[in-house]
C-alpha cells in the first residue's frame, strides 16, 4: 500500500442555479489574456445538451482516455508512444478552434467615436483571431437554459447512447447545470499523452499541472484528455489547464470558483488514496464496476492502518487529520451521495457531483403531487427513467442503480428534514428506508444545506512549500529577467516577443498586480503615475501622488490637524 | 595554391562564425529562454491544409536529413569499401534525394499558402518567422537546384560534392579546415553551403529550434509522471537557508 494524498472536489448539482459566477471569476483570475480567450477552466454547461467544446463526450470522435486493449491492459484510446510519436507533425484528433467557439470582442470604440448621424451607432463583434467582422455562432455556452436546442440537443453524446428517447420541446424535457473543471484525476491520460514530460501530478496533493519552461507545444494532451480540459494557447504555444488554483490552496484558501459559487455548492477536502492500486482500478474491465473499483482505490482515513500507512509515507498529521474531516471523503463514502462524471474514461476523475434531484422534484410537483413526500418521491424517481438514464450516462457508465440509490438519499433527506421543521416527530423509517439513521440524515443535511464555510473547505496548508514562499519573496524581484535586474517587469517582453522569457513567478506577478491596481485611474487602463484613483485604493500602501510631496527640511512629525 | 579574400572569407571565416552562433546562440537561447520554446502549433486555426503539408514537410526534411548525413559525413572511401559503387551510390543519392526534396518543397509550398491565405494563421506570424521563412525557403531552393542542375541534368555520374563538398564539410569540424577543396565549385553548390550556413547562424533565435526538442525520450518514461512541489518550484533559486528546516514531508516519493 502507497498511501497518497488528493485534494479533492465535489459539486452538489441540486444547488446550482447555473449563474456562471464561477467560469466568469475564473477566466478573470487565470484566463484574461490573449492566446487564451477561448479558453474556460471552468465552464457551467447546461445538460440535455453539447457541452464545451462541442460533443467533447463523444470518444469514439475525440479518443480522449484510456481504453483496454484486447489483452486488458490499458493504454491510450488515441493511441500509445509509438503512435503519438508517429502523428507527432499533426495530431489528427485535436479540436479546432470551432469546436470550441471563436472568440470576439465588440467594437465598442464606435459607440463614443462615431460622428453624429441618423441611426445610433452599434458596436460590431470583431474577431479575436483575425480581428475581422464577425457573425457569432457559437459559444462556450451556447445552448444554456436549453437554449436553441430544439437543433442541437439530439447530438448530444449523452442522449445517443441512451435508448429512451427525450423530448426537444421545453415543456417535456428536463434540464440541470453542470459546472466543470479539470478532474485531477488520479490515472491522468493528458500526463501520459504529453511527449516532452512536461505535465504531472504533484506528489504532495495530486494537482496535474503544466510545467510551462518543459512543454513544447505538441498538443497530445488535449487529445488525451475525455474532459477536454487542457487548452492550447495559441499566443504562446503552450498547454495550459486549471491549476485547482494551487497558489491559493497551498495556503489554505479555496479555489475562486468555489470561493465565488453563488449557491455555495462546492466542497474541497482531502482523499487518501492507494498509488499502488490505481493501474489496477483503472484496468477494471466492465466499465459499470469502476464506480466501486475507484471507491475502492480511496482509503479511511480513520484506519489505523491507513494512518500508519500514511505516516510512513511522511504525510504529516495535519494532512491526515485534515483528510479525516474532509467533507469530500464524507460524500463520497459515508453517505455515498457523490458520483465521478464518466468513471468510463478511466482516469479515475478527482472532482465527485451529487446528482441532482430538481429533474424529478420539478416532475412531481408540476403535477400536482407533494414534492417533499418521500413515498412520492421514491415512486418518481423509479418511474422517471429518462432523467435517470441520462444521469447514470453521465455518471456510472449508464447503470441506473448507484444514482438511484443516490437520489433516494436525497429524497429520504427531504422528506425526513421537513418533518423536522414542521416540528413534527421524523419518520425514522424514512431513513432506515435508505439505509442511514435519522442523525446521520441530519448529519448530511447539515453538510449539504446548512454548508458552513468551514465544513465545506477543509484544506491543510502546505509544508514545504513554505520554504519555497519564503524563498520566493525573499528575492521576488531578481529573478532572471525581473524588475529587480533591471529587466522588463511583468508587462515587458521577453527576448523573443511578449509571450517568450521566463515566466513571472506568482508572487511577483501579484505584487504589481496589486500595485498597479493601488495607483490606477481605471481598473483596466495603464496607470499614470503621479494619481491616485480612492476608490481603487484598498488602504495600504503609500501610492506616490496620494499624499502631498514631504517638505524638505521639515522631519518633524506632522501633527494632526 | 593561393586563396582570394573572399574565398577565404566564405570557406572559413563565415562557416566558423555560424556554427560558433549556431551554438552558442541555442545554449543561450535554452538557458534563457524555455518559456519561449515551442512549435508555436496553428493546428488550431486551421486543420484541412496542415493534415497535408506538415507531414509532407516534416517527414521530406527527415529524409533529406539523412540524405545530407550519408553524403558530407559518410567519406566516399567507407562507401567504395563496402562494395557501393559510384555509379549505384550516385542513382541512389540522385532519386532519394530528389524524392525527399519533392516532399520537402511541396510541403514547404502548402504550409507557406497556409501562412498567407488563413486569416487566423497570417496573423500569428511573427516578423522572426517571416525571416525564417525566407532563409528556409532560400535553403531548400537552393539545394533542390542544386540537386536538378548538376546531379540529374548534368549527365553521367553529375558533380562529384564528395571529392570536395564533404571533404571541406569534414575539415571544418576537424578544425583543419581545407578551403582549398572548395574553389571552383558549381555555382549552384556554392550558393545553397552559404545560405544553409546563414540558416545555421539564424537558427536558434527562430521558431526552428523546436527541432531539438524531439521527445526521442517519451516512449522510454512511465505514462504517468510524478513531481514533487519541492522539486518543482525549489529548482533554480538558492537552497533553503541553514536555520530554517523545510519539512521533508513526501520527498521520497519520487
Ligand atoms: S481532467 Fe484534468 S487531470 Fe484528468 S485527464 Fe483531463 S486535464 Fe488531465
Ligand atoms: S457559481 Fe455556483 S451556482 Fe453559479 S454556475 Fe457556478 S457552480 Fe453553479
Amino acid at each position: 500500500m502507497k498511501v497518497m494524498a488528493q485534494m479533492s472536489m465535489v459539486m452538489n448539482l441540486d444547488k446550482c442555479i447555473g449563474c456562471h459566477t464561477c467560469s466568469v471569476t475564473c477566466k478573470q483570475a487565470w484566463t484574461n489574456r490573449t492566446g487564451m480567450e477561448y479558453v474556460w477552466f471552468n465552464n457551467v454547461e447546461t445538460r440535455p445538451g453539447l457541452g464545451y467544446p462541442r460533443t467533447y463526450q463523444d470518444q469514439e470522435k475525440w479518443q480522449g482516455g484510456w481504453k483496454l486493449t484486447k489483452r486488458g491492459r490499458l493504454t491510450l484510446k488515441a493511441g500509445g508512444r509509438w503512435k503519438k510519436l508517429a502523428s507527432i507533425f499533426f495530431n489528427p484528433k485535436l479540436p479546432d478552434i470551432h469546436d470550441y467557439y471563436e472568440p470576439w470582442t465588440y467594437e465598442y470604440d464606435m459607440l463614443l467615436n462615431a460622428p453624429a448621424q441618423e441611426h445610433t451607432p452599434v458596436a460590431k463583434p470583431k474577431s479575436l483571431l483575425t480581428g475581422k467582422d464577425m457573425k457569432i455562432s457559437w459559444s462556450a455556452n451556447w445552448d444554456d437554459d436549453l437554449g436553441g436546442s430544439t437543433a442541437t440537443m439530439q447530438q448530444d453524446p449523452v442522449l445517443q447512447h441512451m435508448s429512451s428517447h427525450v423530448a426537444e420541446e421545453l415543456e417535456k424535457t428536463f434540464m440541470f447545470y453542470l459546472p466543470r473543471i479539470c478532474e485531477h484525476c488520479l490515472n491522468p491520460s493528458c500526463v501520459a499523452s504529453c511527449p516532452s514530460g512536461a505535465m504531472y501530478k504533484r506528489a504532495e496533493d495530486g494537482i496535474v499541472l503544466v510545467d510551462q519552461d518543459q512543454c513544447r507545444g505538441w498538443r497530445m494532451c488535449v487529445t488525451g484528455c475525455p474532459y477536454k480540459k487542457v487548452y492550447f494557447n495559441h499566443k504562446t504555444g503552450k498547454a495550459e489547464k486549471c491549476t485547482l488554483c494551487y497558489p491559493r490552496i497551498e495556503v489554505g484558501l479555496p479555489t475562486v470558483c468555489s470561493e465565488t459559487c453563488v449557491g455555495r455548492l462546492r466542497y474541497l477536502g482531502l482523499v487518501l488514496y492507494d498509488a499502488d492500486r490505481v493501474g489496477e482500478a483503472a484496468a477494471t474491465e466492465d466499465e459499470q464496476d469502476l464506480l466501486a473499483a475507484q471507491r475502492s482505490v480511496l482509503l479511511d482515513p480513520h484506519d489505523p492502518e491507513v494512518v500508519a500507512a500514511a505516516r510512513r509515507e511522511g504525510i504529516p498529521d495535519d494532512w491526515i487529520d485534515a483528510a479525516q474531516r474532509s467533507p469530500v471523503w464524507r460524500l463520497i463514502s459515508d453517505y455515498e451521495v457523490a458520483l465521478p462524471l464518466h468513471p468510463e474514461y478511466r482516469t479515475l476523475p478527482m472532482v465527485w457531483y451529487i446528482p441532482p434531484l430538481s429533474p424529478v422534484v420539478d416532475v412531481v410537483t408540476s403535477s400536482g403531487n407533494d414534492g417533499e413526500d418521500g413515498r412520492t418521491l421514491f415512486a418518481a424517481i423509479s418511474q422517471l427513467r429518462i432523467p435517470l438514464d441520462y444521469l447514470a450516462g453521465l455518471f456510472t457508465a449508464g447503470d441506473t442503480a448507484p444514482v438511484e440509490r443516490v437520489l433516494r438519499r436525497l429524497a429520504a433527506m427531504r422528506s425526513f428534514m421537513r418533518d423536522v421543521n414542521l416540528g413534527r416527530e421524523p419518520v425514522e423509517e424514512t431513513a432506515s428506508a435508505v439505509g442511514m439513521t435519522g442523525d446521520e440524515v441530519q448529519e448530511m443535511y447539515r453538510l449539504l444545506a446548512i454548508a458552513k464555510y468551514e465544513e465545506r473547505y477543509v484544506i491543510p496548508t502546505a509544508h514545504a512549500e513554505v520554504a519555497d514562499d519564503l524563498e520566493e519573496m525573499a528575492c521576488s524581484l531578481d529573478f532572471e529577467g525581473g524588475p529587480g535586474m533591471g529587466g522588463q517587469g511583468m508587462d515587458g517582453a521577453g527576448p523573443f516577443g511578449s509571450s517568450s522569457g521566463q515566466p513571472t513567478p506568482v508572487a511577483v506577478e501579484n505584487f504589481h498586480a496589486l500595485s498597479s491596481r493601488q495607483t490606477a485611474d481605471s481598473p483596466y487602463g495603464p496607470s499614470t503615475p503621479g494619481r491616485v484613483n480612492l476608490l481603487n485604493w484598498d488602504g495600504n500602501g503609500r501610492p506616490d501622488g496620494l499624499f502631498p510631496p514631504d517638505e524638505p527640511g521639515s522631519d518633524a512629525p506632522r501633527e494632526a490637524s | 595554391m593561393e586563396l582570394s579574400a573572399a574565398e577565404i572569407l566564405l570557406w572559413i571565416v563565415v562557416p566558423y562564425a555560424c556554427l560558433t552562433t549556431f551554438v552558442v546562440g541555442t545554449i543561450w537561447r535554452y538557458r534563457y529562454d524555455k518559456f519561449g520554446w515551442t512549435t508555436r502549433s496553428s493546428e488550431l486555426y486551421e486543420k484541412r491544409l496542415l493534415r497535408l503539408g506538415s507531414p509532407l514537410f516534416h517527414f521530406g526534411l527527415l529524409a533529406v536529413i539523412a540524405g545530407h548525413f550519408v553524403g558530407l559525413v559518410i567519406p566516399e572511401s567507407w562507401t567504395h569499401a563496402v562494395g557501393v559503387t559510384e555509379a549505384a551510390y550516385h542513382f541512389l543519392a540522385t532519386w532519394l534525394g530528389t524524392l525527399g526534396a519533392l516532399l520537402l518543397v511541396s510541403g514547404l509550398v502548402i504550409l507557406v499558402y497556409r501562412r498567407r491565405s488563413t486569416g487566423p494563421v497570417f496573423l500569428a506570424t511573427t516578423r522572426t518567422d517571416k525571416f525564417m521563412y525566407v532563409m528556409l525557403a532560400a535553403s531548400i531552393l537552393s539545394g533542390t537546384w542544386a540537386t536538378v542542375h548538376t546531379q540529374i541534368l548534368a549527365g553521367g555520374f553529375g558533380y562529384d560534392y564528395r571529392q570536395t563538398i564533404s571533404p571541406w564539410f569534414r575539415s571544418l569540424f576537424l578544425l583543419q579546415p581545407e578551403p582549398a577543396l572548395m574553389v571552383g565549385v558549381p555555382l549552384a553548390f556554392a550558393v545553397h553551403v552559404t545560405l544553409a550556413m546563414l540558416l545555421f547562424a539564424v537558427w536558434p533565435f527562430t521558431r526552428l529550434v523546436h527541432a531539438f526538442s524531439a521527445p526521442v525520450t517519451y516512449p522510454l518514461r512511465p505514462y504517468i509522471v510524478y513531481r514533487s512541489r519541492d522539486a518543482a518550484t525549489g529548482g533554480g533559486t538558492r537552497a533553503p537557508r541553514p536555520g530554517w528546516e523545510p519539512s521533508t514531508a513526501r520527498r521520497k516519493q519520487r
